[in-house]
C-alpha cells in the first residue's frame, strides 16, 4: 500500500514539470491583463524559468509581473522572435553555444560588464567567447549541466558506466535509452572516439555514424526529456545516454536508486546563457531580471527549478542550497566534473546539417 | 410584352438570390482565404526556397523535394506514415462498427444515450496525458505486462512500449470513439423498411448486412475513416510518446526540421507531401463523402 501511494507521488512529480511547462505556456497566451498598472517584464525562456519560486521573490521585490514563454531548441525560439514586434520581448535564455547565432542577428544588447557577477561564475563556464563579441558582454552563463551516463544503480554495475563505450556495447542490450537531441550525443560519440567535441570535423563522420548505428541496435527507445525520465524511473530502461544531474537530481528524494556519472573519457557539457533583449524598452528592469538569475539566491532557485535540477553557473549560490540539494547535483565535485567534461559541439552551419541527417538516419534504422 | 416583364423580374430574383448566396458564402469563403490559402500558398512558395548555412536563399528550386525522395531517412517518414495510418484506420473501423451497431440496434433508446457518452468518455480527458497514460501502461512494469506475468502467460515482459504496435493502440483508442459516432449517426438513419423489404425477399440476416446495411452506411463509415486517416497522418504526439522515437513518421520528421536549425523550407517541403498524402486520400473516398451534390 505504502509503496503504491510513493509510486503515486512520484508519478505526479513526473508529470509535474509538464504540467508547469503547460500552464507557464497558456498564462503567456490567454491571462488577461491585470486589472491595475502592475509593470511586467515578458521573458522568453527554458521551462526551469516558469517555477514561482522562482519568479515570485523578483516580482514581489519589483512590483513587476514576470511573463514567460517556454521554447524548446534555438530554431523554434527564433522563429518566435521572428514572428513578433520589436519590444515584445524583454528578456532571453539561450542555449550557450547559440548566443552567437542572437547576436548576429542583432537581438541582443550589450549589458555592462561591472554590473554582473562574472567573477563570481565557475571559470569554465563564464564562455567568454560565446557570450561576448568584440569585447561586449551579450549574454552571461546561467545555468549548466552535463550529457553523460544516468542508470539505475540497483539494476546496472556502476563500474560499466565508467567508460563510455557501454553506450553500444551488447551487455545492456534493449535496456538503454537515447536522449534524443542529436548535438551533445554525437559529441558523446566523439568522446568516446577519442575525439575532442571542438575538434570534429565532416571527416569523421562515418565513424560517428557507424557508432550511432551501433547506439541504436541495442537501445531500447530514443525520447525527449519527459519520455527519458519517466522510461527510467519506472524501469523501462536501466540506463540514460545522454542524461545527467537534469535528469536525476529532481526525482533524488524519491527515486535515490537513480544515479549520474561522468565516465572516464568524460561527458558532454551543456550551458544555458541569459541576456537582455536589444528592442526591449525596458531595459533597466530586465537587467536587473538578469542580475536577479545570477545572484546567488536567483541562482540556487533556478538550480532547484521544478521542471530541472542542474548546476548553478554561480559558485556562491551553494549558500543558499541545502546539503540534500547540493548532493544531488554533486556541487562540491565540480572541479573535477568541469575538467573531465567538454562543452557540446558548436559545428559550423554545414557540420550542423551533418549532424542532423545523421541523426535522423539513425532514428530511422 | 408580359413575357419579356416576367423575364426581367425573373432575372431580377436570381441576381438578388445570387446576390443573396455570396453575401452568406462570403465570410466563409474569406475565412478559408485569409486562414488557409493564403498560408498555404505562402508555404507551397517557402518549400521552393532552400537554407543554406544559416540563410535562408529566396531562389526558386526543387532541392528540398528532391532530398526528399533522394534519402531514405525521409522518404521512409512518409512510407511508416502511410503504413501505421492506414492500419489505424482499417483496424479503428473493424472495431467502431460493432461497437456502432449494438448501440444503435440493440441498447434500448433510452440508454443509447448514455452508451454514446460512456464510448467518447476517453475524449474528455487530454490528448497527451492520454498518450502517457498508456506509456505506463505498455511499460515494462505496467498493467498489461504484470497482469500476464502474474497469470503465468509470460515469464519476462513483453517489448509493448515504445513500438509501433504501441502507437496503433493509442491512436484506434483515440479514432474508434470518432468512428462509432460518425457510424452510429449513419445506422439509425437507416429506416426499418429497407431491412423488411430484404426478409420479403427472402434474404437472410448476413445476406442483408451485406447486399443491404453495409453499402448504405459506406457514406457513414468512409467520412469517419477519411477522417481518421486525415487526423492520424498529420499526428505528431502519439508517435512521439508511444513510439519510442523507434521509427520516425513525417510529422516528427517535420519537427526536426524546426526544432534547432529552423529549416522551415524543408520542413514547408515535407508538408506539402502531407497534404498531397491528404489529397489522395480524400480523392479516394471522395464518392463516398458526398461533397458533391447531384
Amino acid at each position: 500500500m505504502m509503496q503504491s501511494v510513493r509510486d503515486g507521488a512520484r508519478l505526479r512529480r513526473f508529470f509535474s514539470s509538464t504540467a508547469a511547462i503547460a500552464i507557464a505556456a497558456l498564462s503567456t497566451v490567454a491571462a488577461p491583463a491585470p486589472a491595475f498598472a502592475q509593470e511586467e517584464l515578458n521573458a522568453l525562456v527554458w521551462c526551469d524559468h516558469t517555477d514561482p519560486a522562482l519568479l515570485e521573490p523578483f516580482e514581489k521585490a519589483n512590483d513587476v509581473k514576470v511573463n514567460v514563454k517556454v521554447y524548446e531548441g534555438t530554431g523554434a525560439g527564433l522563429s518566435i522572435l521572428d514572428q513578433s514586434q520589436p519590444g515584445d520581448w524583454d528578456v532571453l535564455v539561450i542555449d550557450g553555444v547559440d548566443v552567437h547565432r542572437a547576436i548576429d542577428l542583432d537581438l541582443l544588447a550589450e549589458m555592462p560588464a561591472d554590473a554582473l557577477p562574472t567573477a563570481d561564475i565557475f571559470p569554465e563556464v563564464r564562455m567568454e567567447a560565446n557570450n561576448t563579441k568584440d569585447g561586449k558582454t551579450y549574454a552571461v552563463t546561467e545555468k549548466f549541466g552535463y550529457n553523460t551516463i544516468s542508470y539505475d544503480k540497483t539494476k546496472v554495475d556502476p563500474k560499466d558506466m565508467q567508460d563510455l563505450s557501454v553506450i553500444w556495447s551488447d551487455k545492456y542490450k534493449g535496456r538503454i535509452a537515447l536522449y534524443d537531441y542529436y548535438l551533445p550525443m554525437i559529441g558523446l560519440v566523439g568522446l568516446g572516439l577519442g575525439k575532442k567535441t571542438s575538434e570534429l570535423t565532416e571527416a569523421d563522420m562515418p565513424a560517428i555514424k557507424e557508432k550511432l548505428a551501433a547506439m541504436r541496435a541495442v537501445s531500447k527507445q530514443v525520447s525527449d526529456v519527459v519520455s527519458s525520465q519517466t522510461a527510467l524511473a519506472t524501469g523501462e530502461v536501466d540506463i540514460l545516454v545522454g542524461g545527467g544531474e537534469w535528469i536525476t537530481a529532481v526525482l533524488s528524494a524519491d527515486k535515490p536508486s537513480l544515479d549520474w556519472t561522468i565516465p572516464e573519457q568524460g561527458a558532454v557539457r551543456w550551458a544555458q546563457s541569459i541576456g537582455v533583449m536589444k528592442d526591449s524598452t525596458k531595459q533597466d528592469l530586465a537587467l536587473k531580471f538578469v542580475q536577479y538569475i545570477l545572484s546567488p539566491e536567483g541562482q540556487a532557485r533556478l538550480a532547484t527549478s521544478s521542471c530541472y535540477w542542474a548546476m548553478p553557473a554561480n559558485a556562491k549560490a551553494g549558500e543558499h542550497m541545502n546539503d540534500q540539494q547540493k548532493t544531488a547535483l554533486r556541487f562540491n565535485e565540480q572541479a573535477e566534473y568541469l575538467k573531465k567534461t567538454q562543452l557540446y559541439p558548436i559545428p559550423s552551419a554545414e557540420l550542423d546539417q551533418q549532424f542532423q541527417d545523421a541523426w535522423t538516419e539513425m532514428l530511422q534504422q | 410584352m408580359a413575357d419579356a416583364g416576367t423575364l426581367t423580374s425573373a432575372t431580377a430574383l436570381e441576381d438578388a438570390d445570387r446576390r443573396k448566396a455570396w453575401g452568406f458564402v462570403a465570410p466563409a469563403l474569406l475565412w478559408t482565404i485569409a486562414f488557409f490559402v493564403v498560408p498555404f500558398a505562402f508555404m507551397g512558395a517557402m518549400s521552393l526556397w532552400k537554407r543554406e548555412g544559416r540563410d535562408l536563399v529566396r531562389v526558386w528550386n526543387l532541392d528540398n523535394y528532391a532530398r526528399f525522395f533522394s534519402e531514405n531517412a525521409l522518404f521512409q517518414g512518409l512510407v511508416n506514415s502511410l503504413e501505421i495510418t492506414v492500419i489505424v484506420t482499417v483496424i479503428s473501423v473493424l472495431l467502431a462498427y460493432p461497437l456502432a451497431w449494438i448501440i444503435a440496434e440493440r441498447v434500448p433508446k433510452r440508454l443509447q444515450r448514455m452508451a454514446l457518452i460512456l464510448a467518447i468518455l476517453p475524449f474528455w480527458t487530454s490528448y497527451v496525458v492520454r498518450s502517457y497514460s498508456w506509456l505506463l501502461v505498455l511499460s515494462k512494469n505496467g498493467v498489461i505486462n504484470q497482469l500476464f506475468m502474474n497469470v503465468g502467460l509470460i515469464s519476462e515482459p513483453l517489448q509493448l512500449a515504445s513500438t509501433r504496435t504501441a502507437t496503433v493502440i493509442g491512436f484506434v483508442h483515440f479514432f474508434v470513439m470518432l468512428l462509432t459516432l460518425t457510424i452510429y449517426s449513419n445506422l439509425i438513419q437507416l429506416s426499418p423498411n429497407y431491412r423488411r423489404a430484404a426478409a420479403d425477399l427472402g434474404a437472410n440476416a448476413f445476406q442483408t448486412f451485406w447486399h443491404v446495411v453495409l453499402p448504405l452506411t459506406l457514406p457513414g463509415i468512409m467520412t469517419g475513416a477519411f477522417l481518421t486517416f486525415v487526423l492520424c497522418i498529420g499526428d505528431y504526439v502519439t508517435p512521439q510518446i508511444l513510439g519510442g522515437n523507434n521509427e520516425l513518421v513525417l510529422p516528427q520528421i517535420i519537427m526536426l526540421q524546426l526544432g534547432r536549425r529552423a529549416d522551415f523550407p524543408m520542413a514547408a517541403a515535407l508538408s506539402i507531401v502531407l497534404m498531397l498524402a491528404v489529397t489522395v486520400a480524400y480523392l479516394a473516398c471522395a464518392r463516398w463523402l458526398k461533397i458533391e451534390r447531384a
